[in-house]
């Protein structure tokens, strides 16, 4: 009960700062806009072209495009949280009887949400262009990108609160995300990709996402791949967020 | 209120003290001598490698929860966003100590009026002055009405003015009862606002008690004197007098260390008239804490602040 009232204020505190922040509305949004409007041109020479996967051009790139998105959208929440102990605001939390699950759950519940949001935005862009997708695959898509998004915050603030300064956080980053992203097939389709590039992708948690999403978009919402997807996500999310709430709980200057 | 018992810890090592309820507790110490961290400590933000510590009444090591609700904390850099109105901070403060919506913005309101925030408490706490940031602070360890609050160097960084101000609400808290621990590094702020004194260098108590005690225990008081003529002669004359522990001759003055000033003054004077020697200049000196520190550690806490 604590736990929920805990994560409800934290939610609240941090939601609060994002929507009073005309700013990262206005980038919260226009980030998928301008992503599906640089990448609109490039699609549709591409979809006639030998090797390109089945399904429209959008149907295609659009999972891409989110799974990147929910990656992205999630990676950089560190920096605001490495300001925060500069301020001294993290530890003047840890003093109060908040839960430390709260602490990290309640701010990763306000980054998945703003990803969903951000999804739920690009895809309703895409639709006029020819993007196909029925209402209950809009609602499991976004379910998955928003773990995408919990799980990548839950990793960011634990690196966030263990390296303490922008200057190790942005390389950590910076160095991880494309890799990551190449590795899942989010960029191009690992179909063509030699054996051990498939090895590793096979470790790649992100890479069941990028299946999850693309069967999603070709409406196989009873794929295996589909829940398989989901649960090693879901399954991550809780530990991520377990070691980031002992990360809160722990010492931090 | 606490007893704390630390050992083995790389920044603190050891430190042995007890702070009595509602009182006003300095520890002092050059930057780098173990004062944050101990307070850190004591406040359940560090983990103790050993040693065992009672705060407000609980067993730091198992009951660290307990604790939470029962002591303030302002640490140095203060802790509120600078993107969010005081008013907001002091809401969601109350709301993670359990207080409802209502509860907590009437807390909220209290604070304010209470620190004089009514003009700044609406508006971001990035605007706000050094001295408003502060009294927030201070407001945000103080929602739930703790029993203690720990201050980690209340007053650096502050105009004379502010500083001021922040040694009244100090003084206000102990009127209400509540216990404080502080750290700080001015000799002037140990010794006017605090009660009792523990005095840190290099991880351990070197001195603790009332400012008073610690003073006269080390170094009494000094009686510095000039006259006209050869001073080795005042020297002479007065040096082997009871009263007198330590004198030297320092750019032709003469210093006296005596257990107690004002009764010392008169003899001196009486000597030297006995004697015809004339007296230029006479001053008593009290002994701050800074000789203290000097006595114990060997070095002045300016020098070691700086």
């Amino acid at each position: 009960m604590k736990l929920i009232r805990d994560t409800w204020l934290v939610f609240g505190r941090y939601f609060g700062l994002f929507i009073h922040n005309p700013l990262w509305v206005a980038v919260g949004v226009l980030q998928p806009v301008l992503y599906l409007v640089l990448f609109a041109p490039l699609l549709k020479p591409l979809q006639n072209m030998p090797g390109f996967p089945r399904g429209g051009a959008y149907n295609v790139f659009v999972p891409a495009l989110l799974v990147q998105l929910g990656m992205f959208g999630a990676a950089g929440v560190g920096f605001s949280l490495i300001s925060e102990l500069r301020f001294g605001v993290i530890e003047r939390l840890r003093v109060t009887p908040v839960s430390r699950v709260a602490l990290l759950f309640g701010r990763a519940l306000r980054d998945m949400l703003s990803i969903a949001v951000q999804s739920l935005i690009l895809i309703l862009i895409a639709l006029p262009f020819g993007l196909s997708i029925n209402p209950i695959g809009i609602i499991v898509v976004l379910g998955l990108i928003g773990l995408i998004g919990l799980l990548t915050a839950s990793i960011a603030y634990a690196v966030a609160l263990a390296v303490k300064s922008e200057d190790s956080y942005a390389p950590i980053v910076f160095t991880s995300t494309l890799p990551i992203l190449l590795t899942s097939g989010v960029l191009l389709p690992l179909g063509l990709a030699p054996q051990w590039l498939k090895n590793i992708a096979a470790f790649n948690p992100l890479s069941y996402a990028v299946d999850a999403a693309r069967a999603i978009f070709l409406a196989h919402l009873s794929d295996p791949s589909v829940l398989k997807g989901v649960v090693i996500l879901a399954v991550l999310s809780v530990v991520a967020v377990v070691i980031g709430a002992r990360q809160f709980g722990r010492a931090v200057a | 209120m606490f007893k704390s018992r630390q050992r083995q810890v790389e920044a603190v090592a050891g430190v042995d003290l007890n702070v009595v309820r509602g009182e006003i507790f300095g520890f002092l110490g050059p930057n780098g001598a173990g004062k944050t961290t101990t307070l850190r400590m004591l406040a359940t933000l560090l983990p103790p490698s050993g040693g065992t510590a009672h705060v407000a009444g609980c067993d730091l090591a198992t009951q660290p929860g307990k604790i939470r609700e029962r002591i303030g904390y302002v640490g140095q850099a203060g802790g509120a966003d600078r993107e969010i109105t005081g008013r907001t901070e002091l809401v969601f403060q109350g709301r993670l100590y359990g207080l409802s919506v209502s509860a907590a913005q009437k807390r909220a309101a209290e604070l304010i009026d209470m620190l004089e925030l009514e003009g700044a408490a609406d508006r971001k706490v990035g605007t706000y002055s050094g001295g408003q940031k502060r009294r927030l602070d201070i407001g945000l360890g103080l929602v739930h009405n703790p029993q203690l609050l720990f201050l980690d160097e209340p007053t650096t960084g502050l105009d004379p003015q502010s500083r001021a101000r922040v040694w009244e609400e100090v003084r206000k808290m102990h009127d209400r009862g509540t216990t404080v621990f502080l750290t700080t590094h001015y000799l002037d702020e140990a010794d006017a606002l605090c009660d009792r004194v523990a005095i840190i260098d290099y991880g351990r108590i070197v001195a603790e008690g009332t400012p008073e005690e610690l003073k006269r225990a080390i170094a009494g008081d000094v009686v510095t004197f000039t006259v006209a003529g050869e001073p080795q002669v005042a020297l002479n004359l007065v040096k082997d007098q009871q009263f007198v522990r330590e004198s030297s001759v320092e750019d032709g003055a003469i210093h006296l260390y005596v257990d107690r000033g004002e009764v010392a003054m008169p003899a001196i004077l009486r000597l030297l008239d006995g004697a015809g020697l004339q007296l230029m200049t006479v001053e008593l000196h009290r002994p701050s804490l800074d000789d203290v520190f000097l006595r114990r550690t060997g070095r002045s806490l300016r020098e070691a602040a700086a």
